[in-house]
């Protein structure tokens, strides 16, 4: 028998109690989405900029390699989406569109058509995400409601720049992952 | 050795052992305020509890479920009834990839099927990417905690090992400077690997994706780069749907670190075009447990590592001395599933105090289940007072279980035997404590004669 069928049988074999599945309840959350997200945000040292201001820092030459998905900050962009992701190992600055955020948390969730890449938000050095101060949710609960059945190969939430304690409990930011993230709710 | 005896090695660096018992109780701390901050938290533990419930009574039909979704969305499902077998599923992909070196995020199930020295024996090259566990691999230790592998460490040794490992500058213990170098340094291990891979925290039985949290971001930074994929999960890591994940994300990030939620959180459906996904489902002693009716809760475990922040023992004694994959409390009732010869002690490290289970997300009754091990270990020791003098002399007598025995034979043996045979350098509960005096007769007897 294969260990899959053997694995099944044993399972089936101890003829557990089934317990119903319990119904979840919408707990609702805060109302004020908009100073709860950002709150979240700062707290998971996540930085927020309003679109002038990223602007204004794009403009300062900042950042030499640059990616854009977000027509909005497309001037700023000179590097075009690879084939391979290896190639944005030097990259400096993805800007990328999030498809709504959680008030919760600061969770931001986007899919592999706003990814372009999976490893882009990983492999760049500094990562900026567009959002639409309408698409704020209150918690996850509305936020996988939200997300419901739709299929896409990848989706994620992120909710800050990369960041370890694992030196002795000290907080730093940036360990393999993006070593900033700047939100613009717009 | 026994649980006392190895706390006694971590005790014997009394400034080390007190940071390390303050900075778990700080995370403890950071825990309650943040479960404080979510008026439905006592809800959201007994929803997370039943629906773990519910999986634990149709796993069979959500595995099946999980295996047709995943297989439908493009990924390759494998099982492994133990950790031999997953380690050679790991290794046959490998090979059909003519791949000789890895790069891994944290996974316990690949601690527990201690797949990098299987895979190092075949000559692959293993690189564990999470920060705290690239320092203990070049250590050659074991995580000393499930969440925060190096906790054990403090940052000159760390520095040091960098030193010695990464060429950084000598003395330099600026975590921010420590933390960089391994960035680089792992980079081009990232940049380099064809394979990863990642354990699994949550698998969807409804939708066939399976969810991976950090905060380092390691795990996506390898599998995104790497052409193939390889997840390892344990069989009960299964949840029924998607929006259950609605529940169980809101609840491991505060129960694990105190954060309102991991940084990354990836949901992995289908492969990127032209490459792959395969995931191990494994069993390894998880079916066994199941069947075990007092200890079956323990399935439930979402490895926030609470239990372990918040239990006066654990704190005090370090992770290695539980000499278990999973340390503290709930490590204390899972092993001895596993090989209750060897972790024979493990139930009796704790004072039962219960906080393990009221800060328990998942609310495994967990202290209770410690009680019942005491139980059933002491039933399989055998009780006399012959052979309880023949434990006392061979140095046998290492955990509190003495104390367990019925009254009245220990209060002979307590008499009757030498003193130094109590006191005996092994019996590591008499070091920081005198053995109470001994009572003439016993709280039953004593009633007994006086009740009229
Ligand atoms: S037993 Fe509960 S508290 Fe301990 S690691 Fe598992 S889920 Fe967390």
């Amino acid at each position: 028998m294969s260990s899959r069928d053997s694995i099944l049988r044993k399972i089936r074999s101890l003829k557990l109690d089934q317990k119903p599945l319990p119904e979840i309840p919408d707990f609702k959350g805060g109302d004020n989405l908009i100073e709860g997200f950002s709150t979240a945000i700062l707290g998971n040292k996540g930085e927020l900029l309003t679109a002038d201001e990223l602007s204004t820092k794009l403009e300062s030459g900042l950042y030499p390699s640059v990616y854009s998905s977000v027509p909005e900050f497309g001037k700023f962009a000179n590097q075009a989406l690879p084939t391979d992701p290896h190639s944005f190992s030097k990259l400096d600055l993805a800007i990328l569109k999030g498809q709504f955020g959680v008030a919760e948390n600061g969770a931001i969730w986007l899919e592999d058509s706003d990814l372009g890449l999976r490893a882009i938000p990983f492999i760049t050095e500094h990562l900026v995400i567009v959002l639409d101060q309408e698409s704020l949710v209150s918690t996850m609960y509305q936020a996988y409601d939200r997300i419901g059945g739709q299929h896409s190969g990848f989706g994620l939430f992120i909710a800050g720049p990369s960041k370890t304690a694992d030196i002795e409990q000290s907080l730093v930011i940036g360990a393999h992952g993006a070593k900033s993230l700047v939100v613009v709710l717009i | 050795m026994s649980h006392p005896q190895e706390a006694a090695e971590f005790l014997k660096d009394p400034a080390k052992s007190k940071w390390h018992d303050d900075t778990l109780w700080f995370i403890r701390d950071k825990r309650d305020k943040m479960s404080h901050s979510v008026p439905e938290w006592e809800e959201l533990r007994e929803l997370a509890s039943t629906i773990k419930d519910n999986v634990l009574g149709n796993l069979a039909d959500y595995l099946e479920k999980f295996e047709r979704n995943a297989t439908k969305n493009g990924i390759k499902v494998h099982w492994a009834a133990n950790a031999q077998e997953h380690n050679e599923i790991v290794l046959s992909i490998l090979k059909e990839k003519e791949c000789k070196a890895i790069v891994k995020s944290k996974s316990i199930l690949t601690e527990e099927c201690h797949l990098n020295p299987f895979l190092e024996k075949n000559d692959i090259e293993v690189v564990d990417t999470d920060l705290g566990e690239r320092i203990v691999q070049f250590l050659g230790q074991p995580p000393s905690h499930i969440v925060l592998p190096a906790i054990h460490l403090k940052k000159g040794e760390i520095s040091e090992l960098f030193h010695e490992k990464l060429h950084t500058e000598k003395g330099n213990e600026d975590p921010y400077y420590l933390t960089q170098a391994a960035r680089h340094h792992l980079r081009e291990k990232f940049l380099a690997a064809k394979v990863a891979i990642t354990g699994v925290n949550f698998g969807v039985a409804e939708t066939g994706e399976f969810v991976v949290c950090t905060n380092e971001g390691n795990a996506d930074m390898g599998v995104h780069l790497a052409d193939t994929h390889i997840a390892c999960m344990g069989i009960e890591k299964i949840i029924p749907k998607r929006t259950h994940l609605g529940v169980f994300l809101r609840l491991l990030a505060r129960s694990a670190t105190g954060q309102n939620i991991t940084n990354y959180n990836s949901h992995f459906r289908s492969p990127e075009a032209g490459k792959e996904i395969h995931i191990i489902l494994v069993d390894n002693g998880r079916t066994a447990q199941l069947g075990r009716e007092n200890f079956r809760n323990s399935l439930k475990c979402i490895r926030c590592g609470a239990c372990m922040n918040t239990c006066p023992i654990y704190r005090r004694s370090g992770g290695f001395s539980y000499k278990s994959t999973v340390p503290g409390p709930i490590g204390s009732i899972l092993s001895p599933g596993l090989n209750l010869q060897k972790h024979s002690s493990l139930p009796f490290a704790s004072t039962l105090c219960g906080s393990c289970t009221d800060v328990c997300p998942v609310k495994i009754n967990i202290h209770e289940q410690l009680y019942l091990w005491r139980q059933e270990i002491t039933k399989a020791q055998g009780t006399s007072v012959k052979e309880l003098s023949m434990m006392l002399g061979n140095g046998i007598f290492k955990s509190p279980l003495a104390y367990n025995y019925s009254g009245k034979i220990m209060r002979m043996a307590l008499k009757n035997l030498p003193k130094s045979m109590i006191y005996n350098p092994l019996n590591i509960w008499g070091k920081q404590r005198d053995l109470p005096a001994v009572p003439k007769e016993s709280f039953k007897e004593w009633y007994q004669k006086n009740r009229s």
